[in-house]
C-alpha cells in the first residue's frame, strides 16, 4: 500500500510535469488552446485569479486544490505544481550522484517568519492591484518561465539541428523555428529563479517550497486541519531518523518524533523507508498499515546535464540581425503605453491579473507577445506586452486569449477580437522613406489587416501612409513592417482602456466583367 | 548554382552590356521556347486548371520547360493568412494544376515556397495552398528561416546588387514564377517581378532603397524564372496587396503565361486596367532590357473559353 501510494504518487507528478512542460516548449503549436486549458486548470495562483475575474465552471480548478488539501494534505505540492515535481527531479540526482548525502537530509527548523512575510506580502499587495510579488513567487508561473527561457531553447536547438540536417537531403518535413526576440532582464529574473531553485532543491529538497513558496504555505497551514497525514506511531517508532533522511522537506523530527505538517508534501517518501511501519499516511494514528520495499529505477544523470549544457549554447547563439543603413531615421519614438493583448480590457485589469507565467508567450504563433521589463511600470514586469519588433498580432488569431489561465486575457471571439483596439498606430513622417529619399515603400499599409493606414498622394507620382485611426486596432503589422531604422516611421501607440475600432466597410468593387470581351491589348 | 556557371553567365551579360543591341536580347529571351512561336499567351472564360491546361498548349506544353528528373519549384503568393476568395494568394486549384504537368513531364521533384508576410503556417494553410500542393505531390517547403536563405550578387543591379536567396531558386533547374494579380497600395500592381520580393529574405532593404529600382534590379539576376503563370481569375482591385473583404475583389476568371517577366506583366496590368507605362518598374524594366513592355511588339495568343 504504502509502496503504491508513492508510485502513485510519482506517475502523476511526471505527468503533470510533462505535459504543462510540453505546453511552454511546444514550438510546433500542436496543443489546442481546449487541451492546454485543461492542463492549467488545476493550477493554484492562475485558477484562483481567473476565479476572481471570471467566475465560471473553468476556474474551479483551485476548489478542486483546497478539498484536496483538506482531505490529503499538501498533494498540489507533491503533484501538481510542476515546479515541485522539477524540484524532486532535482534532488533526485543530486542524491544520485552524491551518495553521502542520501543521508544529510534531516530535519530541519522552519524559517516561520520568513515564510508567513512573503505570504502576507502576496496578499496584501494584491489585494492593492499590485501583482509582482505573485508573480515572482508563483510557483506555477516561475516553472513556465523557466520553461519558456531554458527548456523551449533546448528544443528549438534539437529541432533546428534536425531541420538542418535533414535539408541537406532536401527533406523538409522539419521547419527550423527563429527565436525572434530576446529579453535580457526578464531572462535574468528566470535565471536567478532557477539558479535558486536549483541549489535550494540540490542541497536541502523542497527548501524553497517550504521557506519561500506563498502557495506551499498557504496549502501548508492549511494541512495543520486536513483529514489524511502522515502521522508516526509511537509505540512502533524506533527513532532511527531513516524517515527524516528520505524526507526532501526536512520536516520530520524523528527524535521528538514530531512531524511539521506545515511543511509535509506529501510525498509518501517516509513510508517506504520505515523499518518498523512506524509512520503511516492514515485517518487517524491507529490504521495498520504494511510496509514494502521499494527499488528506484535507475535513471540517467546524463540527460539533465546535456539540457544544461545544450541551453547554454543557444544562448550564445543568438543571432543579431544585419541591417543596411541607407538614410537613419532621425525621430526616436517613445511609446507612452505598452500594449496588452486583445482581450484584456485594459492595462489595469491586465497588470492586476497576469502572474506572468508566459503561456500565451509560448502559445503567440508570431512571437509578438513577449515579456517586458518595465514598459507596464515596475508594478506590471515580466507580464507579456505586444513587441512589435518581434512580429505582430496575426488578425486571424485569438490564441493567448484562449490558453490564459488567469482570466487575464479574457477569451475573445474572433469577430471581436478583429475589432478589439489594442493602441492606435502613429506617422511619424519626419522618419518615413516616402518623405526623406522620395521614393515609393508602403510596407505599413501592405500589411494593414483593415487598411487603417492607406496610402495617400504625397508628391508627384508618390504615395505616403496615412492613418485612420478609427479603424486601427494596434495590432503592430505596420510597425513591424516599416523598413526604415533605427527608428520606425509608424509605431502602436498602446490604449490604456481597449476600445473598439469600427469596421472598414469599403465599397464593393462594382466592375463587370464581360468574359466574352476580347482582351485591352 | 555553381562558382563556375555563375562567372560564367556574368561574364556573359558582363560582355553583352558593352554591345547594347545583344544585351537586350540575351535577357529577353528564353532558349526554352523554341518550340513555341508565341511570346505569351492570355486566356479566359474558364477555371484556372482548365485554363492553364488550353493556354500551355500554346506554348509547347509543360514538356518544352520541364524535362525528365529535373528539379522544378514554383514560387506562387502565399503572402497572406487569408482565403482563396479574397485573392490575395494565387489560386490553389492552379497552383495543384501546373504541379500534376510538371510531374506529368517527368519532373523528380516539385517544390513550392513563399517568404510569407503573414505568419508561414497560417499563411500556407489557410491560402489552400497546402493543401493543393500535397494533394498534387508536390513538396512544401517552409520560406520562414534565414538559414534557408544564401547570399549572392547580382551584377546588373542599380541598388540591390546584393541580397540573399532562397537556396531552391539557386538549386532547382527549372524556377516557374506564379503570381496572382492584384492591386499593390504601393507598387501599384503586384504580378511577376513584384513577386520575386517572395524569394529574398531581407525585404525592408527593397522598401527603403527605391521599392522599384530593386523590383527591377532583381530581375537582372541570373537565375531568373523560366516561366511566369499570373492568375488572373479572382482579382484583388483595391486595398492590395491584403484586402480587407471580400468587397476588394472581382471574377475575371482570366491568366497569362509568358516567358518574358516583362510581357507578362505588361499584360496582366492592361487587364488590370493600368497602362503598363504608369508601373514604375514595369518601366524601368523594359529599360533596362529585363524584357518588353511593349506588347504590340510581341506575338501574342489570345483564347477566349
Amino acid at each position: 500500500m504504502n509502496s503504491f501510494l508513492r508510485k502513485l504518487r510519482i506517475v502523476v507528478s511526471l505527468f503533470f510535469l510533462l505535459i504543462t512542460t510540453f505546453l511552454f516548449v511546444d514550438i510546433f503549436n500542436l496543443v489546442t488552446p481546449l487541451i492546454s486549458n485543461k492542463i492549467t486548470f488545476l493550477q493554484f495562483v492562475p485558477s484562483l485569479l481567473k476565479f476572481i475575474a471570471i467566475i465560471s465552471i473553468s476556474s474551479f480548478g483551485f476548489i478542486i486544490v483546497f478539498i484536496l488539501t483538506f482531505l490529503f494534505g499538501r498533494i498540489y505540492c507533491s503533484t501538481i505544481c510542476p515546479l515541485g515535481t522539477f524540484q524532486d527531479l532535482v534532488n533526485y540526482f543530486s542524491k544520485k550522484i552524491n551518495k553521502k548525502k542520501r543521508n544529510k537530509n534531516l530535519f530541519l527548523k522552519e524559517i516561520k517568519w520568513l515564510r508567513l512575510l512573503i505570504l502576507f506580502l502576496a496578499i496584501i499587495t494584491f489585494a492593492f492591484g499590485f501583482i509582482l510579488i505573485v508573480n515572482l513567487f508563483d510557483p506555477y508561473s516561475i516553472y513556465g518561465r523557466i520553461s519558456g527561457n531554458f527548456f523551449k531553447p533546448v528544443l528549438v536547438f534539437i529541432n533546428n539541428l534536425l531541420a538542418f540536417i535533414l535539408e541537406q537531403f532536401r527533406i523538409f518535413w522539419i521547419s527550423p523555428y527563429d527565436i525572434k526576440a530576446f529579453n535580457f532582464i526578464p531572462f535574468l529574473i528566470s535565471l536567478s529563479f532557477l539558479i535558486l531553485v536549483l541549489v535550494l532543491a540540490w542541497k536541502k529538497g523542497r527548501l524553497y517550497c517550504n521557506t519561500v513558496c506563498p502557495v506551499g504555505t498557504l496549502l501548508g497551514y492549511l494541512s495543520k486541519i486536513s483529514f489524511y497525514k502522515i502521522r508516526i506511531k509511537e509505540e512502533d517508532c524506533l527513532s532511527c531518523g531513516a524517515c527524516a533522511r528520505d524526507c526532501k522537506a526536512n520536516c520530520i523530527d524523528s527524535l521528538n518524533k514530531k512531524i511539521d505538517e506545515t511543511r509535509c508534501v506529501v510525498c509518501f517518501d517516509c513510508l517506504t523507508s520505515c523499518p518498523t511501519e512506524g509512520i503511516t499516511f492514515s485517518f487517524n494514528k491507529k490504521e495498520e498499515i504494511k510496509n514494502e520495499s521499494f527499488n528506484n529505477d535507475k535513471r540517467n544523470f546524463f540527460v539533465k546535464t546535456s539540457i544544461f549544457l545544450l541551453t547554454l549554447t543557444n544562448l550564445a547563439a543568438q543571432v543579431e540581425k544585419k541591417i543596411k543603413i541607407t538614410k537613419p531615421s532621425k525621430i526616436p519614438i517613445f511609446r507612452k503605453n505598452a500594449i496588452s493583448p486583445p482581450g484584456s480590457i485594459s492595462l489595469e485589469y491586465f497588470n492586476s491579473k497576469c502572474t506572468a507565467c508566459h503561456l500565451c508567450v509560448s502559445s503567440c504563433p508570431t512571437q509578438v507577445l513577449q515579456p517586458s521589463f518595465l514598459e507596464y511600470g515596475f508594478t506590471g514586469m515580466l507580464q507579456p506586452r505586444l513587441d512589435n519588433n518581434a512580429g505582430f498580432c496575426n488578425f486571424e488569431c485569438n490564441i493567448c486569449s484562449e490558453v490564459c489561465p488567469t482570466g487575464a486575457i479574457l477569451p475573445i471571439k474572433l469577430e471581436e477580437k478583429k475589432l478589439s483596439q489594442l493602441g492606435i498606430a502613429k506617422f511619424i513622417k519626419e522618419n518615413c522613406v516616402v518623405h526623406t529619399q522620395k521614393t515609393e515603400c508602403g510596407a505599413c499599409s501592405e500589411h494593414c489587416p483593415t487598411k487603417a493606414v492607406h496610402m495617400i498622394p504625397y508628391e508627384g507620382t508618390l504615395v505616403i501612409p496615412e492613418v485612420r485611426e478609427k479603424y486601427c486596432i494596434g495590432c503592430g503589422a505596420c510597425e513591424f513592417a516599416c523598413p526604415v531604422i533605427p527608428y520606425k516611421a509608424i509605431y502602436v501607440e498602446g490604449n490604456e482602456i481597449h476600445k473598439k475600432a469600427e469596421i472598414n466597410n469599403e465599397l464593393k468593387i462594382e466592375q463587370k466583367v464581360d468574359l466574352k470581351e476580347d482582351f485591352p491589348f | 548554382m555553381k562558382r563556375r556557371d555563375f562567372l560564367k553567365n556574368g561574364f556573359l551579360a558582363g560582355a553583352s552590356i558593352t554591345i547594347p543591341g545583344v544585351f537586350g536580347n540575351y535577357f529577353a529571351k528564353s532558349s526554352l521556347t523554341q518550340n513555341s512561336n508565341y511570346d505569351l499567351v492570355a486566356i479566359k472564360g474558364g477555371e484556372p486548371d482548365k485554363m492553364f491546361d488550353e493556354a500551355i498548349k500554346h506554348l509547347g506544353g509543360i514538356k518544352n520547360f520541364v524535362k525528365k528528373n529535373q528539379k522544378v519549384l514554383i514560387k506562387p503568393n502565399i503572402g497572406w493568412d487569408t482565403s482563396p476568395e479574397r485573392a490575395a494568394n494565387t489560386n490553389p486549384k492552379l497552383v495543384s494544376q501546373v504541379i500534376k504537368h510538371c510531374f506529368d513531364a517527368g519532373a523528380k521533384d516539385v517544390y513550392v515556397f513563399d517568404h510569407t508576410c503573414d505568419d508561414w503556417k497560417r499563411a500556407y494553410s489557410n491560402s489552400g495552398i497546402e493543401k493543393a500542393v500535397k494533394d498534387a505531390g508536390g513538396t512544401l517547403v517552409p520560406g520562414n528561416s534565414e538559414s534557408y536563405y544564401q547570399d549572392i550578387t547580382i551584377n546588373f543591379g542599380k541598388v540591390l546588387t546584393k541580397t540573399k536567396v532562397h537556396e531552391l531558386i539557386l538549386e532547382s533547374d527549372v524556377f516557374i514564377n506564379m503570381p496572382v494579380l492584384k492591386h499593390h497600395g504601393s507598387a501599384k500592381l503586384t504580378i511577376s517581378m513584384k513577386n520575386m520580393m517572395g524569394v529574398v529574405w531581407d525585404r525592408g532593404f527593397w522598401h527603403r532603397n527605391d521599392l522599384h529600382q530593386c523590383i527591377a534590379d532583381y530581375c537582372t539576376f541570373t537565375k531568373k524564372p523560366h516561366l511566369n503563370i499570373v492568375d488572373a481569375y479572382y482579382v484583388m482591385k483595391q486595398n492590395g496587396p491584403r484586402g480587407v473583404s471580400i468587397n476588394d475583389v472581382v471574377v475575371m476568371k482570366s491568366q497569362i503565361i509568358s516567358t518574358d517577366i516583362v510581357a507578362a506583366d505588361a499584360a496582366a496590368a492592361k487587364l488590370f486596367g493600368s497602362e503598363p507605362e504608369s508601373i514604375p518598374y514595369i518601366k524601368i524594366a523594359d529599360s533596362m532590357g529585363i524584357g518588353k513592355m511593349d506588347l504590340s511588339k510581341l506575338n501574342i495568343k489570345r483564347i477566349v473559353l
